[in-house]
């Protein structure tokens, strides 16, 4: 069976790296949008005491939703293709990383903040040097989990000819060939295992030193 | 110096004026201490000097300029702020902790690291050990240590500080009294002192502010505020055994009489004070003390008496 895969993957190298790169394309960008997105806002948000509850409250209704059922809705609104797919995909990815970004910034020590003002930083370098630095494990804790939802989603975007390994899962399916939707489902897989591991280190390395347990 | 003039400020919601027209000189080189009930507006008084709070009207001067014409993130560089929490920055190590100003001042790094050495020497806190440490590995006193140092590390003239042994153990605490006590008054720095404990403030402070309801009942040396207490509030405040807290103000060198202690009279220092040579005195059944220089040459005696008379000297 895995022989089976193995050999289409070799006999169909062109499609197999076409729907890997877009499936990894498609991950990226979408993680990377709603990143540029969520992070600035949640840090705006997070200053705010209702917002904040408000905002985390919405972003909780939203993880809810299941992928398949956001990219649903998606489709009679955008259409099908690439665009439709990774708007949808960003929109998966917003709950973990706003509601992250406020609570990490909501966490930062309200001590250290009052010192810092206190001893004349600026707003930019409070942010910059303190309250960043400290939220930062949790921002990135926040990424982490978004990625893996956005690389697992991703299979998803077949449905509403998004492309990616998806497209494998899916014919495989149709046609009831294993060996076809194991070469959709086994990369799917080992990229979600890695982004995980990457982004785990990386949570790691992002910890200032004094504050790693 | 710092002149507070009229200064009025209530916060939303409150009838109540936090602070409502403090007036208040604070002399160069002199620790204020701003004391009084919770909600008597100590500490708000304290962190308008620095604009963390703005007054709703009234004045501030500091150093003759007036603070609402400086810019804020300038006026807060130029003053030493502690607070009870610390609140240093736990990602960075001790000695980037007390760079900050200086970092935000533009110094070059061999200044800083010079300055930083210098500062944790300062509040006995070996640079070589802690210089490389994080914040959490240390205790509550050792933080406090180092809040101070940060706070004196671009010798601002001016250092408010907001309880800063509130959070610390008796004993850590009156230690730490002791030794910024020296370290300030050495480097004559105009002080801006909040607490809740009178004692405290009794040890530290050149005069004492008793606040209540936003107003300044009584401004006065700890010895005239222990002698005269303006009215019953402050006689309350100050408590029930003010002559022992005034006796633990005088020393006992300007009360030694010539004569030859009885044998078995304790010997004791000429800098110890009346409070507790008093203490020995009863300890050991003694009606006087031998009193003994630096070298420990015998000087004369302090009788039961004189001490007695030192203290209705208070009471009057």
């Amino acid at each position: 069976m895995l022989a089976d895969a193995w050999n289409y993957v070799l006999s169909h190298p062109a499609q197999f790296y076409r729907a890997l790169g877009v499936h990894v394309a498609l991950s990226a960008s979408a993680l990377l949008i709603a990143a540029l997105v969520c992070i600035p806002a949640g840090i705006a948000v997070a200053r705010k005491n209702g917002l904040s509850l408000a905002v985390v409250n919405a972003a909780n209704v939203g993880r809810t939703l299941p992928s398949l059922a956001v990219l649903a809705l998606v489709m009679p609104i955008l259409g099908t293709g690439f665009a439709p797919a990774l708007f949808a995909l960003t929109l998966i990815a917003l709950p973990p990383i706003v509601t992250h970004t406020i609570v990490g910034m909501r966490g930062v020590d309200a001590d250290a903040v009052d010192a810092a003002i206190g001893m004349g930083m600026t707003r930019a370098a409070l942010l910059w040097r303190v309250e960043l630095p400290m939220a930062m494990p949790v921002i990135f804790a926040g990424l982490r989990t978004a990625a893996v939802q956005i690389i697992s989603g991703a299979v998803l975007a077949a449905f509403i000819g998004g492309g990616g390994l998806g497209d494998f899962i899916t014919a495989g399916i149709a046609m009831m060939a294993v060996p076809q939707l194991l070469v959709g489902a086994i990369p799917v897989a080992l990229l979600a295992l890695g982004t995980d591991f990457l982004f785990g280190a990386l949570q790691r390395r992002m910890t200032p030193q004094g504050l790693r347990a | 110096m710092i002149t507070l003039d009229r200064l009025t400020k209530s916060f939303g919601g409150s009838a109540q004026s936090a602070v409502d027209g403090l007036s208040l000189t604070v002399n160069t080189g002199e620790i204020c201490v701003l004391i009084g009930p919770s909600g008597c507006g100590k500490t708000t008084t304290m962190r308008m000097i620095n604009r963390m709070v703005e007054p709703d009207s009234g004045r501030i001067e500091v150093g003759g300029r007036d603070v609402t014409k400086i810019d804020a993130v300038e006026l807060r560089r130029s003053i030493g702020y502690v607070i009870q929490q610390v609140g240093l920055f736990p990602h960075m190590t001790l000695a980037e902790n007390v760079a900050t100003v200086p970092r935000m001042l533009g110094w070059d790094s061999a200044r800083i690291a010079k300055r930083v050495d210098e500062l944790l020497a300062l509040v006995h806190m070996d640079p070589a050990i802690y210089r490389n440490r994080f914040p959490r590995e240390l205790s509550g006193g050792q933080k406090q240590r180092v809040g101070v140092a940060r706070a004196l590390a671009a010798d601002p003239p001016v250092m408010l500080m907001d309880e800063p042994f509130g959070a610390i153990d008796p004993i850590t605490r009156a230690r730490l009294q002791d030794e910024f006590l020296r370290i300030l008054r050495e480097l004559g720095k105009t002080i801006v002192f909040v607490t809740h404990d009178i004692d405290e403030a009794i040890r530290m402070g050149s005069r004492i502010a008793i606040l209540r309801n936003g107003k300044v009942v009584q401004y006065d040396t700890p010895e005239r505020i222990l002698s005269h207490p303006a009215d019953a509030f402050v006689e309350a405040f100050v408590g029930g055994d003010r002559s022992l807290k005034r006796l633990a103000l005088l020393t006992a060198g300007p009360y030694v009489e010539s004569g030859t202690p009885a044998a078995g009279a304790p010997r004791l220092p000429a800098a110890t004070p009346l409070r507790d040579a008093l203490s020995a005195m009863l300890d050991a059944g003694a009606n006087e003390a031998a009193i003994v220089g630096e070298q420990g040459q015998p000087l004369g005696r302090v009788t039961l008496q004189s001490i007695q008379q030192a203290a209705a000297v208070a009471r009057t």
